[in-house]
Order: C-alpha cells, then structure tokens, then sequence
C-alpha cells in the first residue's frame, strides 16, 4: 500500500514542527526519514500513524488513494513500533502479540484457537519461537524489539511505520537486526517507512531515503544518490565525512575524502590542482587517512587505499598535489532527485577555474 | 571463614537496625504481649469475646476497610487528575493533598463534625434526606476517609507519573479504544502501586483515634471504635482489659497486613 503525504504543515504553540512536508512513499518500498533532532521526522511518522493530527487545511494523507486524515489510530491499520519497544509490562510475550486480535469487537474477533496460533506463526517470523510465555523483562532489548514488531504485525497492518527501531540497542545487535530488518522487509514486502538519525542505517537499509532539516524535506531520492549527488551542503555534511573547499573565487565546495585523488607534487598541475603538506598519516585499516595542509592554510582529509600509499610512499611533512572531481552538487537538479544525474562538463569548467 | 561483602559495615548497619528495631517496636510490643498475658488465656478469649468488644472490632475493621476501599478509588481519580492534565491550581490541589498527613487529626475530627452534625453545612441536608452523619458509623468511615486518602494518592503517583505515554499509543494503534486502554493496559499497571495504597490506608484506619472520637459520638456497641475502648479501659485504670483488647488487634491487623503483602509480592512478580 502506497502512502502520499501532500503539503502537511505541524506546529506545536509557537514552534513549527513540519512546514509544508510532501512525500511519496511507494508501495512496498523501505523508506527511510533521516535528519538531526529536531527536524520533524518523528513528528510525520506520528501523523501517518494518527498519533498526531496535522494542522487544519488542505494537507492530506492518502493510503492507497484514500485520505486517512482523521481517521484515529486504532482504525487506520497501521503498525507502529517505538523506539523504547512499549511493550505491556503486565503480559506475557504472546499476549503482547495477541493483544491487537483480542481487543477486536465481539463479531470480528477470531476464536482463541486462531489467536493463539496466529501468535505462534509471528513468533516463527521473529525468530522466537518458544518465548511465548516469557516477560518482556525476561527478554534481551533485540528480542523485545522483535516482539514489539511481531505484536505490530499481528494486526496485518497494511503499513509498517518504525520510530528510531534501533536507537536503544547496542552496536553489534543494532547492526544484526538492520540487516535482519532488511531480509524480513523483503519477504514480506510491506510498506515500510522508518524515523532513524544514523544515516549510515539510512543508506544500508532503505530504498528510499528522506532527508529532513528544520521542519522540511530537503532531498529525496536512492541512498547512492542522495550519497553521490547530495542536492545543498547540509545533506552533503549530514551523509558522510566531507571536506568543506574555499574556491579561489571566494565560494565553496564539498568534496569527500575518498574523491580525493593524491599525486607526487611533481605533478602538480596548477590550472586543476592544489598543492598540499601531509600533517598526519594514519593507516591502520583497509584505506589510509591522510590529513594534509594546502597552500592558503585550509586542513583536508583524504582517503587513498593502502596499495597507493605505498606507492607513493608518504611520510608526514612531504608534500603532494591533490587533483579534486567535478563538484556533484547540483543546486539546479531536481531536488526530490528523480531528475538526471549532473553532467560532468557543465562542472568541469568551475573546477578548472576555481580550485 | 567469613566472605567480604562488597558493600562495607553489613554487620554495623545490621546491628543498628535491630537495636533500633527492638527498642521502638519489639520490645513495648513484647511488654503488651506479657502484660495481656498476665490475665491467663480463659480470660484472655472471654476479655476479646466480649459483646461490646466485639462490635467495637467489627466498626473499626469494617470502617477502615471501607474507607480504604473508597480512598483507593477516588484516589486513583485525583491522581489521574493530578498527573495527566495540566490545569491552573495543579500544584495547589497537589500540595494540599498532603493536608491530612499534617493536621492534627483531633482539628480534622471537630471541622468534619461540625460539618456533618445535623445543624451542620452538609449534615443539615443529609438529615432532611434521612440519613445521619455524624454520630454514626457513616461519620467514623468519613473521618477515616479523609486521613487514608492521601496515602492512595502519594503511592500511585511515581507510579502513573512513570507510565509511558507510548504504551498507551502502542495500545491505540492496535486498534484499542480508550476504555481499554485503561482497563488492560493502564489498570493493571497500576494494581500493585493501588494495592499498596490501600494497605496503608487501611492500617492508618484501624489505629486512628483522634479523628474520629469527635464525630463518632462513642456510643458503646453503635459507634465506639476499638482504639477509644483501650482507652476508656486505661482511664477506668483497667490496664489487663486494654492490654487484652490491643494485643488482639495487633494480631488480627497483622494477619490481614501480612496478607496484602503476600498478594502484592504476588502482584510485583507479574508485573515487574
């Protein structure tokens, strides 16, 4: 089931919380809504679950085409699942998952018999099976947090909507259950939209990532290329390390560090290149960290392999000529990046000029 | 032979709590016990048989039952009141629940009689609808009313207070009403905490004295409540009697404080 979400605006007193936020989340589709604290991205999800209402006027929220705009929570087929898991304290893991069928109406509730294997059949689906009985205190954050998610899709919610799922869990489980995360979404195929602040869970995970700044939306398009062609310098610094450039006509640019590319200073070339001192070397790992020193006085982190740093055969104090790409910002584009790639030419004639 | 502990002065503390212990409440309950027991057992049961002790008994164990029962209801109203909505005069309303805890309970018992006597504000209108107040049971079960209260109130609030909102989001999202939400979700959570309240209520009830012998009226078999009888013993300097009549509800208030707290061990370990 697809959702759109069209020109939804959210202010609590005084503050805006969304202004003007429209999305298109395709159906089955893993989408991902990044941005720093404050940026709104919870508050969306609470208002495509219902837990929040949007201010008053022609902001709509269609599921599969029809409006869901103040249809209350418990009507809209949603899944939630929070951050800190929410779970009932009071019952069992299985009545947790239950919980959804048993507070049906008389008429629509399934028999007992059915409920109860329902919640075996979900139980299998996380990956706990035989945990029924337990407490949720009994049980380790990872595995509340597949309950909370079992107990969400006991319902047969027709979307699924995740507030920072991973944000209480500790590294490695964190990392498990993401990739566990994406293997489930692609069995069962679920709408999928998830609130996260790690944009490396953003791009491991989603399909489509959102990224969210200061109540709007400020790009949205593939993981690779929101990461290749970041659309406004916040998105660049919000996805990555990057460098921050002051081009000699008095502007800047963003480069990554692993863009970078290192050569002998006998190769400087002046019309392309920067001339540079090497400050700091660190090479423990698959690629190399150099921290280098340009001419006008400005620190630059690069990235090489290991192979070319022996190649080149660095030591700190030498110097290097550093030759940078074409700026892939593209402030022209079309910022929701369904548009085409920039074309190189265009920026090749800033670099030559600039750098 | 002995282990470390990890925390240091076990055996201090320990020593210090059981002197402490001994001298405030074994050891004078100790001398009640030897004291009642000075009149021998025949007298001891026909003393606790006693006609007018035994309806004394069953006015103060049953008013104190009934108020803490009602104070755990209307408890858990004003601290859902108190804890979920934000309302000019919150903090004054939440300040002056402790009011009971402070005032002297003998002030409580005369502004609560002149209230409900049948010349009284309240007790005016009741005596029009037939029904008396003060100076009957309904007054002792006011009085002991207005001292458990704040007990209920002081007891379910960290608890509510700690209650997370997503729980009940969670609950509403799977298609719950409101209704219940708070009768699976919420209720439930708060069982533990209410239970408790009510213990301490209760048990405040069954020894209160001052509150209520203004506006029970003492009337033995009708309103007299235990507590005043162990009084009136002592005046009548019939020490053996009161000794009886006080060991005698000491032990009944034990057993039935010793079985709310085997049910709420019981309820703790459900809903940790």
């Amino acid at each position: 089931m697809s959702i759109s979400i069209q020109s939804i605006h959210k202010t609590f007193g005084n503050y805006k919380a969304l202004d003007d936020v429209s999305l298109e989340v395709p159906n089955g589709s893993l989408t991902a809504l990044l941005g720093p604290s404050g940026s709104g991205k919870t508050t969306l999800l609470r208002i495509v679950a219902g837990l929040e209402s949007a201010d008053d006027g022609p902001g709509r929220i269609l599921f599969h085409g029809e409006n869901v705009v103040g249809i209350p929570a418990g009507k809209r087929q949603v899944g939630f699942v929070f951050q800190h898991y929410a779970l009932f304290r009071h019952m069992t893991v299985a009545q947790n998952i239950a919980f959804g069928l048993t507070v049906l109406p008389w008429g629509k509730r399934p028999p007992r018999r059915e409920i109860a294997a329902r919640v075996d059949e979900l139980l299998g689906l996380v990956k706990l099976d035989g945990l029924g009985r337990r407490r949720p205190h009994e049980l380790s954050g990872g595995q509340r947090q597949r309950v909370a998610l079992a107990r969400a899709l006991a319902i047969r919610p027709k979307v699924l909507l995740l507030d920072e799922p991973f944000g209480a869990l500790d590294a490695q489980v964190r990392k498990d259950l993401r990739r566990w995360l994406r293997h489930f979404h692609d069995e069962i195929g679920l709408t999928t939209l998830f609130v996260t602040h790690d944009q490396e869970e953003a791009l491991e995970l989603a399909d489509q990532v959102v990224v969210m700044r200061n109540s709007r939306i400020e790009q949205v398009g593939p993981p690779q290329r929101i990461y290749d062609h970041p659309r406004t310098p916040f998105v660049y610094e919000f996805l990555g390390n990057v460098n921050k450039l002051t081009l000699r006509d008095g502007g800047t640019r963003y480069v990554r560090p692993h863009e970078i590319e290192v050569k002998f200073a006998a190769e400087y070339d002046p019309d392309f290149d920067r001339l540079a001192e090497v400050q700091h070397l660190f090479s423990a790992g698959p690629v190399a960290a150099l921290s280098v020193r340009t001419e006008p006085g400005e620190f630059i982190e690069v990235e090489i392999s290991r192979k070319q740093l022996d190649e080149l055969a660095l030591s700190v104090g030498d110097q290097v000529a550093l030759s940078f790409p074409p700026d892939p910002t593209d402030p022209e584009g079309d910022w929701t990046g369904d548009g085409a790639a920039p074309t190189a030419a265009a920026n090749d004639h800033a670099v030559e000029w600039n750098i | 032979m002995s282990r470390r502990r990890v925390i240091p002065g076990f055996g201090l503390s320990l020593g210090f709590t059981i002197v402490y212990l001994s001298l405030l409440i074994l050891i004078p309950l100790a001398a009640l016990f030897i004291k009642a027991a000075g009149v021998g057992w025949r007298e001891w049961i026909s003393l606790l048989g006693n006609e007018r002790v035994l309806a004394a008994a069953k006015l103060t164990f049953g008013a104190s039952g009934c108020a803490a029962a009602v104070s755990t209801v209307t408890g858990l109203l004003v601290t859902w009141v108190l804890v979920r909505y934000r309302f000019p005069g919150r903090r004054l309303m939440d300040a002056m629940i402790d009011l009971p805890f402070a005032l002297p309970t003998a002030v409580a018992g005369i502004t609560l009689t002149a209230i409900y006597a049948p010349n009284g504000w309240i007790g005016s209108h009741l005596e029009k609808l037939g029904i008396k107040a003060a100076y009957s049971p309904i007054g002792v079960f006011l009085a002991l009313t207005f001292i458990g209260f704040p007990f209920v109130v002081r007891t379910v609030q960290p608890v509510l207070e700690d209650f997370t909102r997503e729980t009940e989001e969670a609950a509403a999202t799977l298609g719950a009403g409101r209704w219940t939400v708070f009768r699976k979700v919420v209720f439930p959570a708060l069982v533990p905490a209410l239970v408790t309240g009510f213990a301490l209520a209760f048990a405040r009830a069954i020894g209160e004295y001052g509150s209520v012998i203004f506006i029970s009226g003492n009337l033995p078999y009708k309103t007299e409540i235990l507590p005043l009888l162990i009084v009136s013993q002592l005046e009548e300097f019939n020490v053996p009697a009161a000794s009886v009549i006080a060991s005698g509800m000491l032990i009944v208030s034990f057993l039935l404080l010793f079985g709310i707290n085997l049910l709420q061990r019981r309820l703790n370990v459900t809903a940790s």
